[in-house]
C-alpha cells in the first residue's frame, strides 16, 4: 500500500470558552496519499475548518490542539516549533479558504501577495519570482496574467480572486493543498470551473488535495476518497464510490438522501431533521443519536468506536456491530 | 493618484474662499465701532475718522472684501496696528515656532502612540498591552495645563534638569534663516544650540504630544485586533509569511486607516491647544501673536492670524485624505 503523504491521528482540538471547553475536533484520524484527493464533508459547525486550521498549526486562542499527531512525512507537525512550520505553509502545505472575497489582502497588489509566498520558500529574486507568479497564474486559467499582477483584489471578481487564491497555493507547488469550501462562496457555473481546474492541477502536478465541503455534488466531482465528519468526528469513511453507493452510517444516508437528484424528483427535498448538536453539548452515547432513526438503546450508553463496514469503509456506528442489525440500512436504501 | 490630487486641490478652492467669508464677517461681527473700540473712549473725531479710513471700513464691505482677497493674492495679509508693520513679514517665526512644536509633538505621539497599540494587538492580554492600555487611560483623561505645570514644577523647578519656558537659550541665541530652529542650529552646525533647542522642545512636546499619543495607541490597538483577525491575515500566515510581516506589513496597512483619521483630527486639535501650551511654556508662537493681538485688539492680525491657522487645518484634511488614497486602493476608484 502506498505511504500516506499525511496522516492526522486522534486529533484533538479544543477550544477554552467562558462557557467551558469545547471540542470542536475530537480524536479524528485520516489520511491522504500522494496524488489522492479526499473529501471531507460535514454540516456547518462539525469541525472541518478547525481541523484543516489544526494541520497548518495556525489556531488562534481560544482554541488550542490538546491531543493527537499530524504526521507529514513520516515528521509530527504538532512538535514543531513556530519557525519550523513557517518552512512547511505555503511550500509543503498550502491552503485556500471559503472567502475569496475577504482573503486576500485589499491594500497590496496580487503580485505583491503572489511573490511574497514565492520569495519567502525558494528565495528568489523580485524579478525570478515575478515570473513565476505571472507563469502559475496562467496555469490556473487566468486570462492577462501581467497585468493582474498589477491589479488590486478589488478589481477582481470572486472566480479571479479564488484562482489567484490556489495560484498562491500552489506557488511553491506544495505536496498538499488543504481546499477549505473553496467553491462555498462562488455561483454555480464558476464552482465547476474552479472544480475543473482543481482537477486539473491534481492530475498534472500529482498534489493531494484533501478538499473541504458541505456540498456532496462537490466530492462526487472529484474526490477519491470521503471521509464524514459530523460533531467533532469523523464518522464514516471509505472509497467515493462505495460510500455513494453504500452509505454505511445514518448520518452519510441522510446526507446523500438530502442531495437534489435530477433523476428522482421528489416533491420536497429530505433533509436530515435537527440540528448539528454543539460539539460539548453532549456527554454520553452516539452524538448523532437524538435524530437517528435507528438509535436503540447502546446508542445513548457509550459512544460508538470506528467498526468497519466494509472492504475498505468505517462507521462510527453500533450497527456495525452486528450483521443482521447492519442489513436494516441496506433496507432502508432501496 | 494624480488626478485624485488635483480632484482635491480643485475641491480646495470654495473651501478657501468660505474660509475667508467666515473670517471677514466674523471680525467685522464685532460690536462697536472697530475704530472706536481700538482707540478708546477718549479718541478725537479725527482719529476715528482717519483710522477708519486706514482701515478701509468707510467703504461698502463688498468693496472691502474684493479688496481684502485681492490683497490676499497678492500674499498682503495686512498691516499690525500694534507694531504697524506688514503682518505676512512678521507672522512667520511665530507660525514657525508653533510648526516646529506640533510637529515634534505630534511626530512622537504618531511613532510611540502608533507602535505602542501594535505591540499591544499583537500580544494581546500581557503585561505590555495591561501597562500601556493604563498608561492611555491616564494620557487621554490628562488635561494639557496640569500637565505643562506639574512638568514645569518637577524637571525646571525641582530637577532643574530642562528649561520650564522660551524655545532657546536667550544669552546664546539662534541665527535664524528658516525659523525651524531644529533645521537652523543643524545647517550652521551648532551642536551646543541644536541641543538647546531640543532641551527646551521637550517638555512642551511631552504636553502637547501626551493626549493625541494616547488616543493614536488606543485606536491602533483596537483597529490592529480587528484587522489581525480578518481572513487575508489569515492567508498571510498560510503562505508562511514571518509574524512581524503578518502584523507589521499585511495588518497595519489596513488598520491604519481609521488611525489615519485620528492622527488628522489630533493634529488639528493639537493646533487649537497651541494657545494654551504656548501660554504655559512661554512658547513665541502663532497662539501667543493671536493672543497678544486680541488683548491689543489689533484687529488685522486677529484676522489674518485666525485665517492662517484656519488654513493649516484645511491642509493637513487634504493631507489625510489624499495618505487615505495612498493607503487603500478602493477609495480612488470609487
Ligand atoms: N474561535 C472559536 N471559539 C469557540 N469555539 C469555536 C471557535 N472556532 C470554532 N469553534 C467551535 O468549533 C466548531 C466547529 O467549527 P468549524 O469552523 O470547524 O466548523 P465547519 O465545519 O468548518 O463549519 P462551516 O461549514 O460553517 O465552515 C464550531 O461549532 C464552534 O463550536
Ligand atoms: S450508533 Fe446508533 S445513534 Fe449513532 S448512528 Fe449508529 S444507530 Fe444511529
Ligand atoms: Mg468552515
Amino acid at each position: 500500500m502506498e505511504q500516506p503523504v499525511l496522516k492526522v491521528s486522534g486529533l484533538e482540538t479544543h477550544f477554552f470558552t467562558d462557557d467551558g471547553e469545547i471540542p470542536a475536533v475530537d480524536s479524528v484520524d485520516f489520511y491522504v496519499n500522494k496524488g489522492e484527493v479526499l473529501g471531507i464533508v460535514g454540516e456547518s459547525g462539525s469541525g472541518k475548518s478547525v481541523t484543516s486550521l489544526s494541520i497548518m498549526q495556525l489556531i488562534q486562542a481560544p482554541g488550542k490542539i490538546v491531543g493527537g499527531e499530524i504526521t507529514y512525512k513520516g515528521e509530527n507537525l504538532i512538535s514543531k516549533s513556530e519557525k519550523e512550520m513557517r518552512k512547511i505553509r505555503g511550500n509543503e502545505i498550502g491552503m485556500i479558504f471559503q472567502e475569496p472575497m475577504t482573503s486576500l489582502n485589499p491594500v497590496f497588489r496580487i503580485g505583491n501577495q503572489l511573490i511574497e509566498g514565492i520569495r519567502i520558500h525558494k528565495k528568489w529574486n523580485k524579478k525570478k519570482a515575478w515570473e513565476h507568479a505571472v507563469s502559475i497564474l496562467k496555469l490556473v486559467g487566468l486570462p492577462r496574467a501581467e497585468e493582474l499582477m498589477n491589479e488590486y483584489p478589488h478589481q477582481l471578481s470572486g472566480g479571479m480572486r479564488q484562482r489567484v487564491m490556489i495560484a498562491m497555493a500552489m506557488a511553491c507547488e506544495p505536496e498538499v493543498l488543504i481546499a477549505d469550501e473553496p467553491t462555498t462562496a462562488l455561483d454555480v457555473t464558476i464552482q465547476a470551473q474552479i472544480l475543473e481546474l482543481m482537477k486539473k492541477l491534481n492530475k498534472e502536478t500529482n498534489t493531494s488535495i484533501i478538499m473541504i465541503t458541505h456540498d456532496l455534488g462537490v466530492v462526487a466531482e472529484i474526490c477519491d476518497r470521503i471521509a464524514v465528519m459530523y460533531s467533532g468526528k469523523i464518522v464514516e469513511q471509505g472509497k467515493t464510490q462505495d460510500i455513494f453507493q453504500h452509505p454505511k452510517h445514518p448520518y452519510t444516508i441522510g446526507l446523500i438522501e438530502s442531495v437534489p437528484d435530477v433523476r428522482v424528483r421528489k416533491d420536497r427535498l429530505y433533509s436530515i431533521p435537527g440540528n448539528v448538536p454543539k460539539p460539548g453539548s453532549i456527554h454520553k452515547g452516539c452524538h448523532f443519536a437524538p435524530r437517528c432513526n435507528f438509535a436503540f438503546d447502546k446508542c445513548y450508553e457509550e459512544n460508538p468506536t470506528l467498526l468497519d463496514a466494509g472492504p475498505a469503509q468505517q462507521a462510527r456506528c453500533w450497527l456495525h456491530e452486528d450483521a443482521k442489525k447492519a442489513a436494516v440500512l441496506e433496507r432502508v436504501k432501496s | 493618484m494624480l488626478a485624485y490630487t488635483v480632484r482635491r486641490l480643485l475641491m480646495l478652492i470654495p473651501v478657501l474662499f468660505g474660509m475667508t467669508l467666515i473670517v471677514f464677517f466674523m471680525i467685522r461681527a464685532i460690536p462697536g465701532d472697530p475704530a472706536q473700540v481700538i482707540l478708546g473712549q477718549q479718541a478725537t473725531e479725527e482719529a476715528i475718522k482717519s483710522l477708519t479710513k486706514q482701515l478701509g471700513l468707510d467703504q461698502p464691505w463688498y468693496l472691502q472684501y474684493i479688496d481684502y482677497i485681492k490683497n490676499l493674492f497678492t500674499g498682503d495679509l495686512g498691516t499690525s496696528l500694534r507694531t504697524s508693520s506688514d503682518i505676512s513679514g512678521e507672522i512667520w517665526p511665530y507660525l514657525a515656532a508653533t510648526l516646529e512644536l506640533s510637529l515634534v509633538a505630534m511626530v512622537i505621539a504618531i511613532f510611540i502612540g502608533v507602535n505602542a497599540g501594535i505591540i499591544s494587538a499583537w500580544f494581546q492580554n500581557s503585561w505590555f498591552d495591561y501597562t500601556a492600555m493604563v498608561l492611555a487611560l491616564i494620557g487621554v483623561s490628562m488635561p494639557v495645563f496640569w500637565l505643562g505645570l506639574m512638568e514645569q514644577w518637577a524637571f525646571s523647578l525641582e530637577l532643574g534638569w530642562l528649561p520650564s519656558t522660551g524655545r532657546e537659550n536667550v544669552r546664546n541665541p539662534v541665527d535664524a534663516i528658516t525659523h525651524l530652529y531644529l533645521i537652523d542650529t543643524l545647517i550652521q552646525g551648532r551642536m551646543d544650540q541644536f541641543v538647546e533647542v531640543v532641551k527646551h522642545l521637550i517638555l512642551p512636546g511631552i504636553a502637547l504630544g501626551t493626549i493625541p499619543m494616547a488616543i493614536i495607541a488606543r485606536m491602533t490597538r483596537s483597529s490592529m485586533l480587528e484587522v489581525m483577525r480578518s481572513d487575508f491575515v489569515r492567508t498571510a500566515r498560510a503562505k508562511g509569511t514571518k509574524m512581524f510581516w503578518v502584523v507589521y506589513k499585511h495588518s497595519l496597512k489596513n488598520a491604519f486607516i481609521p488611525v489615519l483619521t485620528v492622527i488628522g483630527l489630533q493634529m488639528g486639535l493639537l493646533l487649537g491647544g497651541a494657545i494654551l501650551t504656548e501660554t504655559i511654556f512661554g512658547w513665541p508662537g502663532i497662539g501667543r501673536y493671536i493672543y497678544d493681538a486680541i488683548n491689543f485688539r489689533d484687529y488685522p492680525v486677529i484676522q489674518s492670524g485666525i485665517l492662517i491657522v484656519a488654513v493649516i487645518f484645511v491642509f493637513i484634511n487634504l493631507i489625510v485624505d489624499l495618505l487615505y488614497a495612498a493607503i487603500d486602493p478602493r477609495i480612488k476608484y470609487n
